[in-house]
């Protein structure tokens, strides 16, 4: 017999009390999920007027901007890791850190050199833990970003493209993050960030804003209504950067908590499995106990009954 | 009774107010603003501080805004774009000030770090949207 009754209903009972927990916590996720999915919704209205301004402004010929130049060879590029703060999501976060890798490898291929801006405390320690340098971390809120988290991250990240190269700044900025496409199918992907390439959300009209550096030197832009256009210009992709980070961010949580109701949808039917086996064992065990208690005791019967039968 | 146009207030992660109004003046960063109905395609960069728009039915409201647009479409479709848009309503005063006091303390300090700025822009909109509720 492998193993005692008593070590199999231990067994049974500490599994069961592991599933409730996994069971709470798919639970958990599975309504979080919920709310960042409305989060998401909630946010569009903004999005869709501001990547109208944005359009209609970009619409007049000759507007320049810097957060708009494409650098023909990236000397240096930022990347920005979107991943969780927390464990037990499964493989969301090796997924990511996997992309980064792949991306890092490509930049090594370009001969550009890279900086690293990391969300999400795996992350951040998986870089720690190899002592890869990051420009800046952030931590504590992969799972309900807001705005005003994505306003600090923009913030750092325009800064360090506007930047001259020669002063630490980066020609492009690139983001691995995981795109929510349903509960079932999260997608990571690497996307760039700045220079910006502005697209109308979901498809229906496309502007590319990117402009060659050539191009731009005979931009002339001197008069006030220009100078005009420029400021509000300007304002206008500084809240549009600050806009995409947040939708990055959100679509990260989606994915995040997706990915943890499923493993914990996992553990959760692997418990069952478990109990299911050791309460199979524990009745085997228990059976084969009594049979073993039968036989002993017919058997003492027997041999009692024999020692009467002589003495008789 | 003055024409009525729609008005739309978003804030980056929730839209603030929607509906029809008779009126909205703003404070852009190159003075007060205002819009009627059929009025011409605009789109201006708005200071901290409040809108107010007048509304259909003649109630007056606030709205606290720290930054952001105002976008007037070719049909006179007006759409406020602040991401931290606040109707004044929401906001209480006491609060409102005494984060104004705290930052503006700290800009006092030197501190001229991004949060608080934004902090300071914030604030101040919220103030002066909240102290005249109208």
């Amino acid at each position: 017999m492998a193993a005692s009754l008593r070590e199999l209903r231990e067994r049974n009972r500490s599994v069961r009390a592991t599933q409730k927990i996994t069971r709470a916590m798919e639970l958990i996720a599975a309504s979080r999920i919920t709310k960042a999915q409305q989060a998401a919704q909630e946010a569009l209205p903004y999005t869709r007027a501001l990547n109208r301004a944005v359009r209609d402004v970009l619409g007049h010929a000759g507007v320049y901007h810097p957060l708009l130049i494409k650098a023909p060879h990236p000397r240096r590029s930022a990347v920005l890791v979107l991943a969780s703060d927390r464990g037990l999501s499964g493989a969301y976060s090796s997924n990511v850190l996997r992309k980064a890798e792949e991306l890092f490898r490509n930049l090594d291929d370009k001969h550009s050199e890279r900086q690293l801006y990391v969300c999400g405390r795996k992350a951040v320690d998986y870089y720690k833990y190899r002592s890869r340098p990051m420009a800046d971390h952030w931590e504590g809120f992969s799972d309900h970003p807001s705005y005003a988290d994505a306003d600090l991250i923009a913030h750092v990240l325009m800064e360090a493209f506007l930047r001259p190269y020669e002063d630490g700044g980066v020609d492009e900025i690139n983001i691995v993050h995981t795109r929510f496409v349903s509960m079932l199918a999260q997608e990571t992907r690497v996307r760039r960030l700045l220079p910006l390439e502005v697209v109308e959300a979901g498809g229906a009209g496309r502007v590319e804003a990117l402009y060659d550096f050539e191009a731009d030197t005979d931009g002339t832009a001197d008069d006030a209504a220009d100078d005009a256009a420029y400021g509000l210009l300007d304002e206008l992709l500084s809240l549009y950067v600050r806009n995409r980070i947040h939708f990055y961010l959100m679509q990260a949580a989606a994915s995040e908590l997706a990915s943890k109701q499923r493993a914990m949808k996992a553990a959760t039917d692997n418990a069952q499995q478990l109990i299911e086996d050791l309460t199979r064992q524990a009745n085997q065990a228990r059976q084969s106990q009594i049979t073993q208690e039968i036989t002993e005791i017919v058997g003492g019967a027997q041999a009692l009954s024999e020692v009467k039968t002589r003495m008789e | 009774m003055a024409e009525s146009f729609s008005v739309d207030v978003v804030a980056a992660d929730r839209r603030v107010w929607q509906g029809r109004a008779t009126q909205v003046v703003a404070t852009t960063v190159t003075g007060e603003i205002g819009i009627l109905a059929h009025h011409i395609p605009l789109i201006a960069a708005l200071a901290p501080g409040r809108a107010e728009i007048t509304v259909e039915d003649g109630r007056r409201m606030a709205v606290a805004v720290a930054g952001g647009f105002l976008s007037v479409s070719e049909g006179g479709e007006t759409t406020i774009i602040s991401p931290y848009a606040q109707l004044a309503d929401e906001i209480s005063l006491a609060q409102a000030e005494r984060d104004l006091r705290q930052v503006q303390k700290a800009r006092e300090d030197g501190d001229l770090s991004l949060e608080t700025e934004r902090r300071y822009h914030r604030a101040l909109a919220q103030v002066r949207a909240a102290a005249r509720k109208v």
